[in-house]
């Protein structure tokens, strides 16, 4: 029984590590992406005059949405590459949920595998809900 | 002033923004507020863009030291996720319809209680008798010190989740973490020992974050000439931060920094009263 605890505890401790290691990872590659994108940008528009950003205006509609981003990245525009990098660093957290989902359903906690759900599930509602008004 | 000059400044004062974060353990976003709307004159929605992207960063940045440590709980972290998910995503919601300078109001007086409760005395106790509920859901753990692995229990359940509940509302309506509303949440009512909270809460401000960025990104509030000098100097400034405290007691600096934080919260709720924003 003792024995059967350490090697469910050894095995957490492992799952916590690979966690910590993914949102690491998550922003490293995130803001290399932002970097990249900012130095493009400062070097094709870093003589322009500061945009007015005292007034709300909102952005533009190929920076607001997944096509849109994903566009600009292809297509090496430099606001579309550092837009791709914010929804980079956004989805590391929500990739963090979807890997302890994995995590506790290999430990077969069903009661921490429904939690993980509801969370995910809030995050998935929010991101396709349309509530962007 | 060109872009360039504005980039330049910007990386540099979101470098600060990070390091006061990280030494008050405030966090970057909250300090990246203030700094965008009094000092760079920018609109408070997209300051509350940038700010929510550099919660996400400083988050996951100094979660992945803490779990290496074996500090954070997981278990705790995700169940308490559900309520600070729904927050945000309501208060989000909210803010459609809040007036820009109630949000500068609201956001003086939690950068006022924010700063007062990294000042307080923190939970050192360790519950031996938790409650039933904390059992059921498995929340009860321990975490290693100097002295040992120690065992600690936790109770109120009910309340802790309620109270994470405001601070996601708050998390979603401002931009930044709360963790000081998360703290309060897990160190007053659950009694956890602080060293626990505090890593726990660091661990789930960056889904918490996320939560409202998925919004306020399809709402246009990020804005990418803003996004990028903020999300890299934020992160420097807390990684510089992070290695400076290994070397330094920050006691002395946390005073000077919170009577700062002070100064800027007043001025946010005086320029927010004056309808300035």
């Amino acid at each position: 029984m003792k024995k059967e605890i350490n090697a469910s505890l050894e095995q957490d401790r492992d799952v916590e590590k690979t966690v910590g290691k993914l949102l690491r990872a998550g922003v490293i590659l995130a803001s290399l992406v932002v970097f990249i994108g900012g130095l493009s940008y400062v070097f094709s528009f870093g003589s322009l005059v500061r945009p007015d950003y005292h007034s709300f205006k909102g952005e533009e509609s190929n920076l607001i949405t997944f096509a849109g981003i994903f566009k600009g990245f292809f297509s090496g525009e430099a606001k579309g590459i550092i837009q791709f990098g914010v929804l980079l660093l956004i989805l590391t957290p929500i990739l963090r949920i979807i890997f302890s989902l994995f995590a506790f359903a290999i430990e077969r906690d069903k009661l921490y595998v429904f939690i993980t759900l509801i969370v995910l599930g809030i995050i998935l509602a929010s991101t396709f809900g349309g509530l962007n008004i | 002033m060109s872009i360039l000059t504005f980039t330049i400044i910007l990386i540099l004062g979101a470098y600060v923004a990070g390091l006061v974060g990280s030494l008050t353990g405030l966090g970057g976003g909250v300090v990246v507020i203030p700094l965008l709307t009094l000092v760079f004159n920018v609109d408070i929605r997209y300051a509350i863009g940038a700010a929510l992207l550099a919660s996400i960063a400083n988050s996951s940045g100094a979660a992945s030291a803490y779990i290496k440590e074996g500090i954070t709980n997981i278990r705790l972290g995700m169940f308490l996720e559900i309520a600070t998910t729904v927050g945000a995503v309501l208060g989000a919601l909210i803010a459609v319809y809040t007036p820009t300078n109630t949000i500068a109001i609201l956001f003086g007086v939690v950068l006022l209680f924010s700063a007062a409760m990294t000042l307080r005395k923190k939970n050192q106790e360790v519950l031996t008798q938790g409650s039933k509920l904390a059992e059921v859901l498995k929340l009860n753990n321990s975490y290693p010190t100097a002295n040992g692995i120690v065992e600690y229990k936790l109770k109120n359940v009910g309340g802790g989740f309620s109270i994470m509940t405001i601070a996601g509302v708050m998390s979603g309506l401002l931009g930044i973490g709360s963790g000081a509303l998360k703290v309060l949440a897990m160190d007053t009512a659950m009694k956890i020992p602080f060293k626990v909270s505090t890593t726990t809460s660091n661990f789930m401000i960056g889904v918490t974050a996320a939560a409202s960025a998925v919004v306020y990104l399809q709402r246009g509030y990020m804005d990418p000439g803003i996004a990028f000098p903020v999300v890299l100097g934020v992160l420097g400034g807390a990684f510089t931060g992070a290695k400076l405290l290994t070397r330094i007691n920050p006691t002395t600096l946390r005073w000077i920094f919170c009577i700062a934080i002070t100064f800027v919260a007043l001025e946010m709720i005086y320029n927010g009263y004056q309808h300035k924003f």
